[in-house]
């Protein structure tokens, strides 16, 4: 049933309905309408058997996760920015033990300088940690990835990282089928995990594991990664199957049959790039553009595919690596490699700058009139005349560049007297 | 050596009267149902006052929850000592997750446990000094203010051991660790600094709060059976020698555990939603000096020259407890407390080399001879 929800609210109900045993989360903006809403649903009773721990911190939320999916308890969790990197030494240790936790994360920007907007910097940083991550499109993406996000780490005893777009979906309100309960739980069977925390067959986990077994233990992790790729579309069909909708998998693809430029992306703006595409297509280019779903596993070869026909890829990101480029872009290269087709690689949307049909307009006409370098990293809507004023003048004395700006037009301190 | 009558007063250990009890009254260690679950064949140095207080720790914690037991372990000697892979001497189901993290680990363990409709399996979380007092620290004042049903037991050896013997915020003051070292005016530790758990742990106002050292071992076995009795978050904190990186002698494990009490230096008590509800009475008042001779760590308290500004400062420490734990039963004999012993068996040699090793007398022989009062 479609029903008018905040994109938070419909992902607590949709995780509630996926039953989680242990909760355990910590506050930080934009995820905390979701957990205030499962918190809610433990308080009145309306979930459970179900124990929700306020947690001190994120590490502590991922390390409780940890305990209680190693007693065989379904775990969940919600963080975003600073929190994730909080609990970056746990979310390692969730992987490499192979337990199937699921965390939500509401992605938004790193510090410093300090902001809560969106961009994709949090789970990038974390895209090697051993977690799938699965990017939704929209908040009925959003609801629907985290159902198939417990199937999928359940059957490969691997944790999974939904990421949707921080304030742009938490906090947006649409229309939404968050599933009923009998059809998630014929989706979705209880979790009965292999290794266990158990009086009755105790086991020792998270030993000492010397060079004699680690490379063999951390293949075995690639490998259960690679497995991922073919369970992530088999899922989504099955998801497909039994709601009627498509949802998830490991690409999306917009127009992309004859396509020469093919703009790839992940997350929410690829709405706005459907609707780039759309009025270019009006005009009679030939474009179109391609959602990684999956990041972590990256899906090489499917990739590859899809991008393949294409002379031109833009890929727009809202992450890079500082001092070295594009991360999706670089993955898009490693795809295309030996094949002809130019990358650009594009930063957009940081710290929550909106991403406009406006802005994407101008940057595709600058793709098609040759006017952007390949090789080099663009950023849109960058305003020039604010870094090379700041380059020019930080030549000579060290400081935090947002800082010095301030200097700059003169708002030099406060102010006591 | 001349023969030596040992008194069982002096011994301190119960470990002869433990066989004059009747049966039901007996240690858990005494028993042929014990779970070892900790078990032979681990990678403890010799003397290792922390294995010797998580096998007493755990098998009480088994005989008291009936074998329904899961530990969270945090990373430090004791987990790498007992869990080379493929090989494990736990025999209770056991997790070892991060350095930090044990007790919110332990948390979640009991979460679990809860939502499932298992608590009558009980969880304890455990970590050396650093573990607990330092790096989980946050996680361990969560758990506790959330009065989370787990145990908490601090295997407290005073440095971080398994790094090479660095200072930990449970490092006393003037003992020299490898980033406090024996060099400067002020030798080894700082006074003033670091912080005492236990004590913050009753400001928590938790159920439960004890400390015992390995050398009262049934009085450690007594304590986690009380702990078991209770749910809710409970704190035990076990002083537990370490021969390397105090420099002491594997055989003194016992002897150093027993002085640290008989000091003042490791006030023994326990406390209730925190309220100090008992306290070990000192049975022989000894000067710190008994205690710190015996030590490498505190060798430049006595040589090349005697620091008694220092030793005083540390007597002073050991008196404070004493006034504020009430440690004497009768507090005339605060008067009366004798003078520092001169036949003490002194410092270990110097040197880097690890105090003693294979090829002397077993720590168990020395120990059996030590306790049963037999010839030395």
């Amino acid at each position: 049933m479609l029903e008018q929800l905040e994109g938070s609210a419909a992902v607590a109900r949709a995780v509630a309905r996926c039953r989680p045993e242990v909760i355990s989360a910590y506050p930080i903006s934009p995820q905390t309408h979701i957990v205030e809403g499962l918190s809610d649903m433990v308080r009145t009773g309306e979930l459970e058997p179900c124990e929700y721990l306020m947690v001190e911190s994120e590490f502590a939320a991922m390390s409780a996760c940890i305990g209680a999916s190693a007693a065989g308890a379904r775990a969940y969790t919600a963080t975003a920015s600073q929190g994730l990197l909080y609990m970056a030494e746990a979310l390692y240790n969730a992987s490499g033990l192979g337990l199937p936790i699921v965390m939500t994360l509401a992605n938004r920007a790193i510090g410093a300088p300090i902001n809560i907007w969106n961009d994709h910097s949090d789970s990038m940083s974390q895209r090697d940690s051993g977690w799938i991550q699965l990017y939704a499109t929209s908040n009925q993406e959003a609801v629907d990835l985290h159902l198939q996000a417990f199937r999928l780490a359940e059957q490969l005893s691997l944790p999974v990282m939904v990421c949707m777009d921080g304030f742009i979906l938490t906090h947006a309100y649409e229309e939404v089928d968050v599933p009923g309960q009998e059809q998630v739980d014929a989706f979705l069977p209880p979790f009965e995990p292999g290794i266990v925390l158990d009086p009755d067959a105790p086991m020792t986990i998270g030993s000492l594991v010397g060079p004699e077994a680690f490379t063999e233990v951390k293949y075995l992790m690639h490998a259960k990664q690679m497995q991922a790729l073919d369970a992530i579309p088999t899922i989504a069909a099955e998801f497909a199957e039994a709601f009627g909708r498509e949802s998830g998998d490991l690409l999306s693809h917009y127009r992309t049959e004859d396509a020469e430029t093919v703009v790839v992306a992940l997350g929410s703006v690829l709405g706005t790039i459907a609707e780039t595409v759309d009025e270019l297509r009006d005009e009679g280019v030939k474009i179109g553009a391609v959602g990684v779903k999956c990041f972590r596993p990256y899906p090489l070869e499917e990739v590859r595919a899809a991008l393949a026909d294409a002379d031109r890829i833009v890929v727009v990101e809202k992450a890079f690596a500082v001092g070295a480029g594009g991360i999706v872009g670089q993955n898009v290269r490693l795809a295309l490699s030996g094949l002809p087709a130019r990358v650009h690689d594009v930063v957009a949307g940081l710290g929550g700058r909106p991403i406009t049909k406006k802005s994407l307009r101008g940057l595709f006409d600058d793709v098609f009139a040759d006017r952007l370098e390949v090789g080099k990293l663009h950023f849109l809507d960058l305003k020039r005349d604010v870094v090379e004023r700041e380059l020019e003048r930080s030549r000579p004395s060290p400081g935090p560049h947002a800082e010095r700006i301030l200097r700059d037009l003169g708002i030099v301190a406060a102010r006591s007297h | 050596m001349a023969e030596q009558r040992v008194k069982h007063y002096q011994v301190g250990t119960f470990a002869v009267g433990n066989r004059l009890l009747p049966p039901e009254e007996r240690t858990v260690q005494a028993r042929t149902e014990r779970s070892n679950s900790l078990t032979s064949g681990h990678r403890a140095c010799q003397g290792c006052g922390e294995a010797l207080g998580a096998r007493y720790a755990l098998d009480a914690a088994m005989r008291a929850t009936g074998g329904r037991l899961v530990a969270a372990n945090a990373t430090g000697c004791l987990e790498v000592f007992s869990t080379p892979f493929p090989e494990s001497s736990w025999q209770l189901p056991w997790l070892h997750s991060l350095f930090g993290n044990a007790p919110a680990v332990a948390s979640g363990i009991a979460a679990a446990l809860r939502a499932k409709g298992r608590e009558e399996i009980r969880v304890v979380g455990q970590a050396g000094d650093g573990g607990t007092v330092d790096i989980g620290f946050a996680c361990l004042s969560g758990m506790f203010e959330r009065n989370d049903d787990v145990l908490f037991i601090c295997y407290d050896n005073e440095a971080y051991m398994n790094t090479g013997v660095q200072r930990s915020a449970a490092t006393p003051p003037a003992a020299r660790t490898a980033n406090t070292k024996a060099i400067g005016p002020e030798p080894g530790n700082e006074f003033g600094k670091g912080k005492n758990v236990p004590l913050i742990a009753m400001a928590h106002e938790i159920p439960y709060v004890a400390t015992a050292t390995v050398a009262d071992l049934r009085d450690l076995e007594a304590k986690v059976g009380r702990a078991m009795e209770m749910r809710g978050a409970r704190y035990l904190h076990v002083f537990v020698p370490c021969p390397l990186g105090w420099g002491s002698r594997s055989r003194d494990t016992i002897r150093i555990a027993r002085l640290v009490k008989e000091t003042g230096l490791f006030p023994v008590f326990e406390a209730e939603r925190g309220e100090v509800t008992s306290v070990s009475k000192i049975r022989r008042r000894v000067p710190v000096t008994e205690y710190l001779k015996l030590q490498r760590r505190y060798a430049h308290l006595f040589t090349p020259e005697r620091r008694d500004d220092l030793i005083s400062r540390l007597q002073a420490i050991a008196d404070r407890n004493v006034e504020r734990f009430g440690l004497l039963s009768d507090p005339e004999e605060a008067a009366a407390m004798p003078g520092e012993a001169t036949d003490l068996a002194g410092l270990p040699p110097d040197g880097d080399a690890p105090p003693e090793r294979a090829g002397e007398e077993t720590n168990v022989m020395r120990l059996l001879s030590e306790t049963h009062g037999g010839p030395r």
